[in-house]
């Protein structure tokens, strides 16, 4: 199947972030950045989604819920830190209940740093993404 | 033949004794099995020699100046023990309806005008029908009994063991209905049905709970009113026309324009029936163990109003009292169906669904097209089957499980997956395109737009829609996810009478062609004169391959996606899931159980907001008609 | 004789080759017009094929592996409505198939115990119960103008069916709203990213069992729009022209209707199908019955 990347479905999931990203997430929705054109939706299903796409930092409490959802999502599968928290833990890294960046809990293949991340790098990421979600799939199609 | 159909009408009364007579449990069991099967052999060679000739036989029964003092005198004794047990549980009111239309037979019997002799039994179409329907639905919900009730005893050990009595009344039962569906002699028939009423008050009472005697009345005095119109019927027949012969009643309705008559008897089968307002009655029978509800709303009482109705259709074409009855069916068809939305008990549903049912039968018989009456026969036949099937499922499983809620049926597919088929063939049978039930909907639908009736075509579109909710959101409850399986505590007896339920319908619904040309369409030949094929062979065609279809595409499915790889995965709950499919992470942080409910919308179709604006719908279209009619004929 | 035969197969044939292919791409102009009223650019019109062309190369995750043969059942019978619609046959029988189908999806939906996708199939039930009426009266508003039930004898009428019957037409219209799941009576699953309810009756549908309902569904729109068109055609030929663009016409118009209105719950949903079922349906029924009786 060549045409694979064309259809990126995202998840967007909001670990423990101050919401200026997720803010920033929505704007790329918009009239102004649509992500649509190209065949991007944000959908709310981790069993329908192939890009994991998360905001903030990971804490103890939504640990077991990061997991859960990753596994829940069919492959190939690609994740997505977005912002600084998501990357690292950031500002709020040395918080008691932090675990740090998402790397933490499952593995993450694309960073977009940022406070918050701008749209625009945004799109950059999903459409890294996007080439890594092909690349993915061909890989798998080779195992198989 | 009239030697056998004095055997098959006598033999069950007499069979009745012997269950009074052996106290063993296994004794009684074989005996039961004996008898039924003698039943069952008796109506079929009936039912296939007279099929051999198939033209309609009139005839009296041997020795019928017996019989007809052995049903003056039976008359009588359903009066006293009418009247003792009301006397006996302090509803004295209720023994004075018995006492007048007692009264009123008798007195029009003895005292009279003479009326010319008339041949008490005909066989004909119908008849072999309804004779086939008792004997084998019947039976076989008898066979099923006797497991049950062995069941049902262990469970409910408060309490009092009468099932000596309970199957000595199912007997009886089968003895009055081959009566009342081959009686040609109209005081024949009030006789049997007198025995229906009192029979069904006996059983609906069995467990003598306050409630259990509450509802029992309740069937009586109601059933009791029917029996009154049918006195009232009988003594303008015989003042008015000179005769008590049914055809001739119906004969002189539909050409000489004498309703009466025909209206005393229509009313008489909406309450049998249980059509709005007379609903109540059927809606308290179910506090009665299972199987005499399976019996009461498949193949026996309920049905002999519709079998009258049918009988009577050729009458109602076109007049008020046939406008009267199709009315009050189709409201009737609609009403019970919105309430059937609200109910969780699961026969509670069944028993809305029967009133609803037969709402559209009573319709179909009312409007008395031959499209309709062709309708009629296909629900009476289809929902004889899948109802007691559906019955003995719901009780089979109340035994298994303690308790017979829907709700407590999630996952019965992997807990009791023998039961669940039965179910599932059962309810797929009542509204599934293409089974047995939506053929006869489509086909009243055709008939009630050709009619053209504006309303009767809102009634089914709206109550189809409702039919299909209430029954689709329990299919969905018995598929579904289940960590463990019962313990199977059915008897095998049961089984065999399930089985042979399902079965019989599967075969039906791939068979209903031939059942179509070879017996429905003589049957209107005889009743309309003409008979035309209702459904084109090129639709018998397509639903055919849709019945099959419906199983061999998920056979074939199944077979397709055995092999596919899949990885389990547990449900998704926004992430909160604790590790498995049945528990969620709670606020603070706890496992706690998910529990999915089906919707009932009380708020709009619960009993408290429909059921009384229905009867009084049902009374008020009732009272209207009767007097129009009534008016009219003075 | 045998040439009517032929023909009849022939349509099914061609209905079931390419309803997917005109149900995907009215899928992706229905994607892009929306875009376009939001003021975006939207995805092009190819959009859809992409996504199902994905969706099949995905992994299988399962919850119950019986929710496939549900989904490939649902299909199925789908298509098979679809199909003797388009080969002539009775419509009543094409809307009985249709209900079986949507029998199937609700199974399916059920069989995982998934909290979203059980209150999304609920729903998808009430939403059935709001739509069969008008959709039983619809085979019944044809009956009626034209004196068969047959798609076949119908489209061989001397005048349009909608002339006859307006009322139900506006009706059909109305519930191809909840057909079509567009907002405002989206509300067992939508097209739109996500809702309350995650995605409804799909949620808990994977890979291939979600490419499979969306082909479903693109077979259900392609028989449904069938049904509008039939309402203009007669045997005049230029009136397939007409159908065109009614069809179109209507499209459009549920397009403008999803992006300029909110979800309503389901009493009103309920109250509104029924109501509109009632006075259009109804109505334009009792007429045309005191026009017979005449």
């Amino acid at each position: 199947m060549k045409n694979i990347h064309k259809s990126p479905w995202l998840l967007h999931y909001d670990g423990s972030s101050c919401n200026g990203c997720d803010i920033e997430v929505l704007a790329c929705t918009t009239p102004v950045y649509d992500v649509e054109r190209f065949g991007v939706v944000n959908t709310g299903n981790p069993m329908h989604a192939d890009i994991f796409l998360i905001t903030g930092g990971i804490n103890s409490q939504n640990e077991d819920v990061v997991r859960q959802i990753y596994e829940q999502m069919p492959s190939p599968k690609v994740v997505l830190a977005v912002g600084t928290c998501a990357c690292t833990g950031g500002i709020f890294k040395e918080c008691y209940n932090i675990k740090g960046g998402v790397d933490t809990v499952i593995p993450v293949d694309i960073y977009v740093p940022g406070c918050a991340a701008r749209p625009e790098s945004i799109i950059d990421g999903v459409v890294k993404a996007v080439a890594l979600f092909q690349k993915k799939h061909e890989q798998e199609k080779g195992e198989r | 033949m009239e030697n056998l159909v004095a055997v098959l009408i006598c033999l069950p009364f007499l069979l009745a004794l012997l269950p009074l007579a052996v106290s063993n449990e296994k004794a009684r069991g074989c005996v039961i099995y004996a008898g039924g099967a003698v039943i069952l052999l008796l109506s079929v060679i009936t039912a296939v020699l007279w099929f051999q000739d198939g033209t309609t036989l009139i005839f009296d029964l041997p020795a019928s100046e017996i019989f007809d003092k052995i049903i003056l005198a039976g008359d009588f004794i359903l009066m006293f023990v009418i009247i003792w047990l009301s006397v006996k549980h302090h509803k004295t009111v209720i023994s004075f309806l018995s006492v007048i239309q007692t009264g009123l037979v008798v007195w029009v019997e003895l005292f009279g005008p003479k009326v010319e002799h008339t041949a008490h039994i005909r066989l004909d179409w119908l008849s072999f029908i309804m004779i086939l329907i008792i004997g084998v639905i019947g039976v076989a919900i008898g066979i099923y009994a006797v497991g049950y009730m062995h069941g049902y005893h262990k469970h409910h050990k408060d309490i009092r063991d009468r099932r000596r009595f309970f199957f000595a009344m199912i007997f009886l039962f089968y003895g009055a209905m081959f009566g009342l569906v081959t009686s040609m002699n109209i005081i024949w028939l009030y006789f049997f049905w007198e025995i229906t009423s009192v029979c069904s008050f006996l059983l609906i009472g069995y467990t003598g709970t306050k409630e259990a005697v509450d509802n029992s009345f309740r069937a009586l005095w109601m059933n009791l009113l029917g029996g009154l119109a049918i006195a009232v019927a009988i003594v303008y027949a015989i003042y008015a026309e000179g005769t008590v012969n049914l055809y001739d009643i119906i004969e002189n309705g539909k050409n000489a324009g004498l309703l009466i008559p025909i209206a005393m008897l229509a009313f008489a089968c909406l309450t049998k029936s249980a059509q709005f307002p007379f609903s109540g009655w059927l809606l308290g029978a179910m506090v009665a163990p299972t199987p005499s509800s399976a019996l009461l709303h498949s193949a026996t009482m309920v049905k002999a109003g519709v079998y009258l109705l049918v009988r009577l259709s050729v009458a109602l074409n076109g007049n008020s009292v046939g406008q009267m009855v199709y009315i009050i069916g189709g409201f009737t068809f609609f009403a019970a169906s919105l309430l059937a939305i609200s109910q969780s008990d699961g026969k509670k549903v069944l028993a809305y669904s029967t009133i609803s049912n037969l709402g559209l039968i009573v319709a179909c018989a009312g409007v008395g097209y031959e499209e309709t009456s062709w309708a009629a026969i296909f629900l009476i036949i289809f929902h004889a089957v899948s109802k007691s099937m559906l019955f003995q499922c719901v009780g089979a499983i109340e035994n298994a499980t303690g308790s017979r809620d829907i709700e407590d049926m999630q996952g019965l597919a992997v807990r009791y997956p023998k039961l669940a088929f039965v179910l599932m063939v059962g309810i797929a049978g009542m509204f599934l395109a293409p089974f047995g039930m939506l053929i006869s909907k489509w086909a009243a639908l055709r008939a009630f737009v050709n009619a053209p009736s504006t309303l009767m075509v809102l009634f089914i579109v709206f109550g189809s829609s409702t039919t299909m909710f209430y029954w689709t959101k329990w299919f969905a409850k018995i598929l579904g996810l289940h960590e463990s399986r019962g313990e199977d505590v059915t008897q095998p007896s049961e089984y065999i009478s399930m089985y042979f339920h399902a079965v019989f319908l599967i075969l039906l619904c791939v068979g209903f062609p031939i059942v179509s040309k070879h017996v429905i369409e003589p049957m209107m030949l005889d009743m309309y004169g003409v008979s035309s094929p209702v459904l084109s062979e090129g639709n018998i065609a397509i639903m055919v391959i849709m019945v099959c279809a419906i199983f061999v595409v998920p056979t074939i499915n199944y077979l397709l996606t055995r092999k596919v790889k899949d990885q389990p995965v547990i449900v998704y709950m926004g992430g909160a899931n604790a590790g498995d499919n049945k528990n969620f992470v709670d606020s603070e942080g706890e496992a706690k159980e998910l529990q999915i409910s089906n919707w009932y919308m009380g708020e709009w179709f619960g009993e408290d907001k429909i059921f009384r604006p229905s009867v009084a719908f049902g009374t008020l279209m009732l009272v209207i008609f009767l007097c129009v009619i009534i008016g009219g004929a003075i | 004789m045998f040439g009517e035969y032929l023909n009849r197969f022939v349509m099914m044939f061609v209905f079931l080759v390419a309803a997917p292919f005109i149900g995907g791409l009215l899928d992706g102009i229905d994607r892009k017009l929306s875009a376009r009223m939001q003021g975006r650019k939207g995805p092009g019109i190819l959009q859809p094929f992409y996504d199902v062309a994905k969706l099949t190369q995905k992994q299988l995750l399962a919850v119950n592996k019986f929710q496939l043969l549900m989904v490939m059942s649902y299909l199925f019978f789908v298509m098979l409505s679809g199909a003797l619609f388009f080969g002539g046959c009775d419509m009543l029988l094409c809307f009985f198939s249709l209900s079986t189908a949507a029998m199937f999806l609700i199974l399916a939906s059920t069989s995982t115990h998934s909290p979203f996708s059980t209150i999304g199939s609920h729903r998808e039930m009430v939403q059935m119960m709001a739509y069969e009426p008008m959709e039983l009266l619809t085979a019944v508003g044809f009956y009626l103008a034209t004196g068969t039930f047959r798609v076949l004898d119908i489209v061989k009428a001397d005048i349009p069916a909608i002339l006859y019957a307006p009322g139900f037409f506006v009706g059909f219209v109305f519930i191809l709203t909840i057909k079509f799941r567009k907002s405002p009576f989206d509300l067992s699953t939508t097209h739109h990213a996500h809702q309350e309810v995650v995605k409804g009756v799909t949620t808990e549908m994977v890979g291939i069992e979600y490419a499979t309902t969306t082909v479903a569904e693109w077979y259900e729109n392609v028989f449904l729009l069938g049904v509008v068109a039939l309402f203009f055609i007669n045997s005049n030929p230029l009136s397939y022209l007409a159908a065109l663009v009614a069809v179109a016409v209507v499209f459009f118009l549920e397009i403008l209707i999803d992006n300029t209105s909110a979800r309503v719950k389901w009493q009103l949903m309920l109250k509104l199908a029924w109501g509109v079922t009632l006075i259009t349906g109804g109505l334009n029924l009792l007429i045309l019955e005191l026009i017979q009786r005449r």
